[in-house]
């Protein structure tokens, strides 16, 4: 069953929201030190405080959803460094979403250029994974048969505003095939099973890392896990969430349910931080859908990151006899760190691994600036993260750097590009999966 | 009188565009600081990027009679940086260098935007000690603690803000920029101006610069939590540490309600169990720290406390003591409005403050999370209520004054390190008394006669 219905949305979003949210900012401030926008300006309005004090305001009537509140919310970077950092509790990523849906339900931001993006890609695209994966061909063939190098080549991107070019030059390599094509419906466990999981194959990780999906499918069956990777998946609705697209998120969240049914699985696998800290949420998304809400309960207990499941379950050491030794890095997902809360894991899955030495990055949970589509549509603020993130990296000296989210792998790969760095960046399973095949 | 558009020119020829904010969405933010329940729309907010820039500011202010509201991180807890009405607001944050560390003299000197814990840092990194280390220290300025002379965790045996203040550069309303004291440790040339400035709120002068002093790193130091199944327990351990001459650097206390939250908060393994519990450090020379230690772990089992845990390692006690500084905002996670007090006693009277405190909840059926800084006597019941429930909020301010009227009784003060403000504007006329209420009059409208600086706070003139 697949219902599309949804809530008609009226009201504020932010006036309809529980007061009591809003109140649990006591103003404290100590949240403002962690936030990479505070940090920038020093400017109270671009920072938690200063963004929730914003939210009051229009939940007070004291503001309207204007222009500029909606772009401060899109100013904000949605890392939730502040959650972390907050002691009093606030639920910042719910205040974020619910203050992006004002902007968008008060489309103020509203212009032709902006709705046709937004149609284009949240409301087409990613609604539905089958286009995705059809520009996803489109992009893979303009690649392989040496289109992109050639207009790259032929310097005719010059012609192009100076923004377009940067954009070409983000443009992510799409793996020669994506997760369908490589992933089989079930993977058996290798040796006894002992767990039945599903595999969220997510959407851009789908196009661009379909191979650390098929390194993650792998690392759970070498770990007794008996793996359901249906061919089509739909989207998490993450992306329209951060982007005040409610009503979309709930519909998208309803096909996940029916999809997976919790209960058939011991746990629903993503190994994108940035997914996992949206998948965690459904029953607030859905809190008011009485039909769905108690499978979203159910759901929220079962959703794992790869890192978190392989720490539960007691993650099988390689023994990568034939691996070399190598100096590896970690930066933090924000969506890991913050959004999950998962610090620990990734490390002790990196330390299980032989031969490897992990070096600490400094301020390793602060945004590399990727953020979702941030650094798309805020280039100055996702590239002064970017570099700051690069400087940390190179004053490690180290050669690999893991991370768990597709999201930062491709803005700190643009990065080294950028700066012609020789850097290998790798999601931690990878490196697990390789040692796995080491160790033979 | 609101802010012409004449008036924002002028002040962006000072500062330059990019350091004024105008538009409402600007504004809201710098509406309210730490404290809780109130909000005024300043007309403008300015970014000060050096003295000369707060002297132009200042001197402006005066030709047209504006109200100048200083402000640091706005994390003050008695509405010292909250606006009045159509005020600019001169923020000092992007005044964060620090100037130079003296290892000769072991001093430091640094603009006043510079926060707190950048301050501990550098000095730790010079392998030398800043002491005051108020529960905001991570974001905190130093411009906000000298005018508040803000305590923190270590005041029991380093003290407070003031005693590290060497030196001031002071604007003052007229515009002149003024340098008060210097490196030598004696200096008995004038009155001790500095002093004034120190605790001022913002009211006597801006403060530019502060020449800070800086000690030995203690050599060893050693952290433990002791836990009490009754609160008299836990203040007849503190009073008798005192009474064996320990004098230790932390002798922090936190009762069941703020014990939950915090480690909610935190999870760091706090014992759950327990009505009261101490966080005790002693520190100084490692023979001396061991001795001590040893002593307070007695005194503690002495006084029925049902565990006492040393921390292993620095990590372990740098952790409870970030947790203990997490306190205050770790209890807005049970209500959705907190008020905190800071009424303080002397010593020897805290066990029977903190009975009366709890007594006062329970007359006007309040809830009330208490922790404070037990070693010096400073208190800060914590209300938990909900600013929207009038009813509530009238008990609560009737809860207040009593608690006051006892503090005073018992030989205290109405505040211990948060200061005046707004919040307690209204009870010092008479905790002062009419002859001290005249000098201060007086010594403000010397320093400011136009009433600029502040208006409106801590007292009328
Ligand atoms: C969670 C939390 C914990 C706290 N813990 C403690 C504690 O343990 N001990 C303690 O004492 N306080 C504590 N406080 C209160 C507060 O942090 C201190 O008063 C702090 O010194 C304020 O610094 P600020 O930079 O935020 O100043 P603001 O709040 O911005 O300003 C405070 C006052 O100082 C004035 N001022 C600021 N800068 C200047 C300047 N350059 N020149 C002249 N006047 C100036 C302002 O006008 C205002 O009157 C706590 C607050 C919070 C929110
Ligand atoms: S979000 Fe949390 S840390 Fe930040 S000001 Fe509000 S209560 Fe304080
Ligand atoms: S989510 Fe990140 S950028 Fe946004 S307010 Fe919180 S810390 Fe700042």
């Amino acid at each position: 069953m697949t219902t599309t219905k949804t809530k008609p949305e009226s009201g504020s979003h932010l006036k309809n929201l529980d007061y009591s949210v809003l109140q649990q900012c006591m103003h404290c401030g100590l949240c403002l030190p962690t936030c990479p926008t505070y940090d920038a300006t020093k400017i109270e309005r671009n920072s938690p405080r200063g963004r929730i004090s914003l939210m009051r305001a229009i939940a007070d009537g004291r503001l309207e959803a204007t222009p500029t509140f909606a772009d401060e919310m899109y100013f904000c970077l949605g890392c939730l460094a502040c959650m972390t950092a907050c002691p009093a509790g606030v639920n910042y990523a719910e205040l974020f979403e619910h203050a992006r849906a004002e902007a968008e339900q008060s489309g103020v931001l509203n212009s032709p250029k902006r709705t046709l993006i937004r149609q284009f890609t949240l409301r087409w695209l990613f609604m539905d994974l089958r286009r995705l994966r059809l520009i996803g061909y489109g992009m893979r063939l303009y690649q392989r048969i040496g289109l992109q190098a050639l207009i790259r080549k032929s310097g005719i991107l010059k012609l192009f505003p100076k923004r377009l070019q940067e954009l070409e030059s983000m443009t992510p390599t799409i793996q020669p095939k994506f997760s369908a094509e490589l992933i089989d419906a079930i993977t058996p466990a290798a040796g006894q099973k002992k767990y039945r999981v599903a595999m969220l194959t997510g959407c851009a990780q789908d196009l661009i890392f379909s191979d650390v999906n098929l390194d993650t499918v792998e690392v759970l069956a070498r770990n007794g896990c008996e793996v359901v990777t249906p061919r089509l998946q739909h989207c998490c609705g993450s992306l329209h969430a951060h982007n005040g697209e409610w009503a979309m998120a709930q519909g998208l969240a309803r096909k996940q349910l029916d999809q997976f049914p919790p209960d058939a699985y011991d746990a629903i696998i993503t190994n994108a931080a940035g997914c996992g800290s949206h998948l965690k949420h459904y029953e607030k998304l859905l809190h008011d859908d009485p039909a769905y809400v108690e499978r979203a309960r159910a759901w929220d207990h079962k959703v794992k990151d790869i890192h978190e499941w392989l720490a539960e379950i007691g993650v099988k050491p390689p023994t990568g006899r034939s691996l070399p030794a190598q100096n590896v890095t970690y930066h933090e997902a924000c969506h890991l760190c913050h959004g999950q809360k998962i610090t620990s894991q990734p490390r002790a899955i990196l330390n299980a691994i032989p031969n490897l030495n992990l070096t600490e990055l400094p301020e390793s949970m602060w945004c590399c600036g990727s953020a979702g589509i941030y650094n798309i549509i805020q280039p100055e603020m996702a590239n002064e993260l970017l570099d700051r993130k690069l400087k940390h990296i190179k004053s490690t000296q180290v050669p690999i750097v893991a991370t768990g989210n597709p999201g930062c792998l491709l803005q700190i790969v643009n990065g080294a590009k950028k700066e012609g760095l020789p850097l290998r960046v790798v999601h931690p399973i990878t490196l697990l999966a390789e040692a796995y095949r080491a160790s033979k | 009188m609101a802010l012409a558009s004449q008036d924002i020119e002028r002040l962006t020829a000072i500062v330059g565009s990019l350091n004024v904010l105008t538009k409402k969405e600007d504004l809201i933010p710098y509406a309210f600081d730490g404290t809780a329940a109130m909000l005024q729309m300043p007309g403008c907010v300015v970014f000060a990027e050096n003295a000369d820039h707060i002297a132009a500011i200042l001197k402006f202010a005066q030709e047209r009679d504006l109200a100048i509201v200083t402000r640091g991180s706005g994390t003050g807890l008695s509405g010292g940086s909250l606006p009045t009405k159509d005020c600019v607001v001169l923020c000092t944050v992007k005044m964060d260098r620090i100037l130079e560390i003296d290892r000769a003299n072991l001093t430091m000197l640094v603009e006043p935007g510079v926060t707190t814990l950048a301050i501990a840092d550098a000095a730790s990194a010079a392998s030398l000690f800043y002491p005051p280390d108020p529960g905001s220290m991570k974001i905190s300025t130093i411009g906000g603690n000298v005018a508040e002379n803000s305590g923190g965790l270590r005041g029991l045996k380093y003290g407070v803000t003031r005693n590290y203040v060497m030196g001031l550069e002071v604007v003052l309303a007229n515009g002149d920029i003024m340098w008060l004291g210097n490196k030598c440790v004696k200096d008995v040339a004038g009155y001790s101006l500095k002093d004034i400035f120190v605790g001022s709120e913002g009211t006597l002068g801006v403060i530019t610069k502060v020449l800070l002093r800086l000690i030995p790193k203690p050599r060893a130091k050693r952290t433990m939590v002791a836990t009490f199944s009754q609160m008299d327990h836990a203040a007849e351990a503190v009073s008798a540490i005192i009474a064996a001459q320990i004098i230790p650097c932390t002798l922090e206390f936190l009762d069941r309600t703020t014990i939950h939250c915090v480690e909610d908060y935190a999870k760091i393994g706090l014992p759950l169990d327990c009505e009261a519990l101490l966080l005790m450090e002693t520190d100084g020379h490692p023979a001396v720290v061991a001795e001590e230690a040893g002593q307070m772990e007695a005194i503690c089992r002495a006084q029925h406390a049902m565990e006492v845990r040393v921390a292993q390692t620095d990590a372990d006690a740098a952790k409870l003591a970030s947790a203990r500084r997490s306190a205050f905002s770790a209890l807005a996670r049970v209500a959705p409005t907190t008020i905190l007090e800071d009424a303080t006693v002397p010593r020897s009277e805290l066990a029977k403050m903190i009975r009366f405190v709890e007594q006062i909840a329970k007359k006007y059926s309040l809830r009330i999370g208490t922790f404070g800084h037990m070693g010096d006597g400073n208190l800060h019941p914590t209300f938990l209520t909900d600013e929207r429930n009038h009813d509530e909020m009238h008990r609560v301010e009737t809860a207040f004054k009593e608690i006051f009227a006892e503090a005073i009784r018992l030989g205290g003060t109405i505040t211990g390190e948060h200061g005046i403000g707004m919040a307690k504007k209204s009870f010092l006329p008479s905790f002062a008394g009419e002859a001290q209420m005249r000098v201060l009059r007086e010594l403000r409208k010397v320093l400011d006669p136009r009433g600029v600086l502040n208006p409106g706070k801590m007292f009328d003139v």
